[in-house]
């Protein structure tokens, strides 16, 4: 035994939770990150072919309902190429309830780990948001191939949807971490977000344009943090211009804020996860 | 390296829960909270725990159910933190306090030989060269690449035995996993505990079966209620385990023929 490479853990009490403590765990254990994120990948497509196309295949199959629903039946006007319209904000939008939906059910179902070997507790909500977002980007394959049938034009704009991504990653990881944490000690969190998701997705932007929402119920709308983030990633694919500076100002606020609130919530709560779990 | 492996300071761990133990809605949580009726609980796992541990020596925890024995183990794997005093462990550990962790059926045992390595925060390359050993051990080698959904429930232990033991590690933390598995298997696993013991790794081992205690451990760890009843060689600690034990069941039996 070389005595300059025994680590040595210090186990006190009152240790206080501690960001770049917290970081450095979790770099410490980036091999056990990429596992994870490996598990979700093979058992959500079971190693199938169908598994992968099943991703490309959902959207196709939505953007036909809401294009017949929405071209024929509800009409708005004022937008052209519905479809890319919708799916450039609906894609993004699913990323976030099933990343939040999947992260509560995530951490309860890695509880027992936690009882039995030391890991970084926020480790398997990035994990889950990582994941998420390898889906996310598989799903624009099938966005693009309908722009292309569709005719609408695919611009290089779309160079800055990383940047949109990583923000709105950043203010779903936030709100993973604190819904999680809750879900630990409440079981019926789970089912009241489930309910809010549809409330959340009503009042964003997303089927519907922002110009026929009447103007006193403008400012829910302005106030909801995922309108910004969602036109974020709507606006280069959709309009073909770079989100202005208030809606990128906006957005990293909402990204920070969330992110910051949902750590400190998660990290308070995570010391009675023991005894919940 | 005259340093102990394991340093518990008067460690003390509690745990506070809510006394209505019924509150897991948050709905109900709110409504009582505004009410100001929540009422919370201190339950004490450890008080003033206080032992070493000199390196290449192993430590046999005992006693009732209950008594925080794996609390304590917990706290020296750093999953738990005390409420008062330090732990210190020095060395790099293989916590074994649940086999088979994080075992995902779909996947196969060589997926799961991975992934339970990186739980175990090893790194991808050091379980690229340990696989070879770790599928010899746990004798799978014709069923590496299967499921582990097809395999049984011996197959499943021998594995994840193989996988927790198959690591260079200076301190081993055990709990309770040598009561799975068949005759053959636990001679197996003792035999492999053996060779850790001979190559000088420290070794926790919370333990119900006292004849391994005595046999495998140079001290024993009595714990009662979560305090240190008794600390010194195990054989003596074993002896007075049993003796206070005994005593128990016949001051039962009196009360029992008396009532």
């Amino acid at each position: 035994m070389h005595a300059t490479a025994v680590p040595v853990l210090v186990n006190a009490a009152g240790g206080k939770p501690n960001v770049i403590r917290e970081i450095r765990d979790l770099v410490a254990h980036s091999n056990l990150l990429w596992n994870l994120v490996h598990r979700d990948l093979t058992v959500r497509y079971k190693r199938s072919i169908i598994g992968f196309f099943w991703t490309m295949l959902n959207p196709l199959l939505l953007m036909i309902i809401l294009t017949v629903v929405f071209s024929t039946i509800f009409r708005f006007e004022g937008i052209d190429n519905y479809p890319t319209y919708f799916l450039s904000a609906y894609l993004v939008f699913g990323f976030f309830a099933q990343t939040t939906n999947q992260s509560m059910g995530s951490l309860a179902w890695n509880g027992s780990l936690m009882k039995q070997v030391r890991v970084p507790k926020s480790i398997f909500a990035i994990a889950t948001t990582i994941s998420g977002l390898v889906n996310l980007c598989l799903a624009y394959i099938p966005l693009f191939a309908i722009m292309l049938a569709t005719g609408a034009p695919i611009c290089r704009t779309i160079v800055f949807l990383p940047i949109s991504f990583l923000l709105i990653a950043m203010f779903t990881l936030g709100v993973s971490l604190m819904l999680s944490a809750l879900a630990v000690y409440f079981e019926d969190v789970q089912h009241m977000y489930a309910v809010a998701t549809v409330g959340l997705m009503y009042m964003t932007p997303i089927i519907y344009p922002i110009t026929i929402v009447p103007y006193k119920w403008l400012w829910v709308i302005r106030f909801n943090p995922l309108t910004h983030l969602f036109k974020l990633a709507r606006d280069p694919v959709y309009g073909c211009t770079l989100p202005g500076g208030h809606v990128i100002l906006a957005s990293v606020a909402a990204a920070v804020i969330a992110l910051v609130i949902g750590w400190v919530v998660f990290h308070r709560l995570a010391r009675g996860f023991y005894l919940h779990l | 390296m005259s340093d102990p492996a394991v340093d518990f300071r008067d460690v003390t761990l509690r745990y506070r829960i809510m006394a209505d133990r019924g509150i897991t809605s948050f709905k109900e949580w709110a409504i009582r909270r505004l009410t100001h009726r929540i009422h919370f609980l201190d339950l004490v796992a450890l008080s003033g725990v206080s032992f070493t541990l000199e390196p290449g020596r192993a430590l046999g925890v005992i006693g009732h159910n209950g008594a925080g024995k794996s609390t304590l183990l917990r706290v020296a794997a750093g999953i738990l933190e005390p409420t008062r005093g330090v732990a210190i462990v020095r060395g790099r550990q293989a916590p074994v306090i649940e086999l088979g962790l994080g075992f995902e059926a779909e996947l196969s045992g060589r997926e799961n030989i991975f992934f339970n390595g990186a739980l175990l925060g090893r790194s991808h390359p050091e379980m690229e060269r340990r696989l070879d050993e770790i599928v010899e051990f746990a004798d799978l080698a014709d069923f590496i690449d299967q499921p582990i959904r097809t395999y049984s429930t011996g197959m499943v232990a021998r594995l994840a035995f193989a996988i927790a033991t198959t690591v260079d590690a200076h301190i081993l933390l055990l709990d309770e996993v040598l009561s799975v598995g068949d005759a053959s298997f636990r001679l197996k696993c003792l035999q492999r505990l053996e060779e850790f013991r001979e190559d000088g790794v420290t070794i926790l081992l919370v333990s119900h079966d006292l004849d391994t205690v005595a046999a495998m451990c140079d001290v024993a760890l009595w714990l009662d209620r979560g305090t240190v009843r008794g600390f010194g060689p195990a054989a003596e600690v074993v002896d007075h385990y049993r003796a206070s034990v005994g005593e128990a069941h016949l001051v039962g039996g009196a009360i029992e023929t008396v009532g």
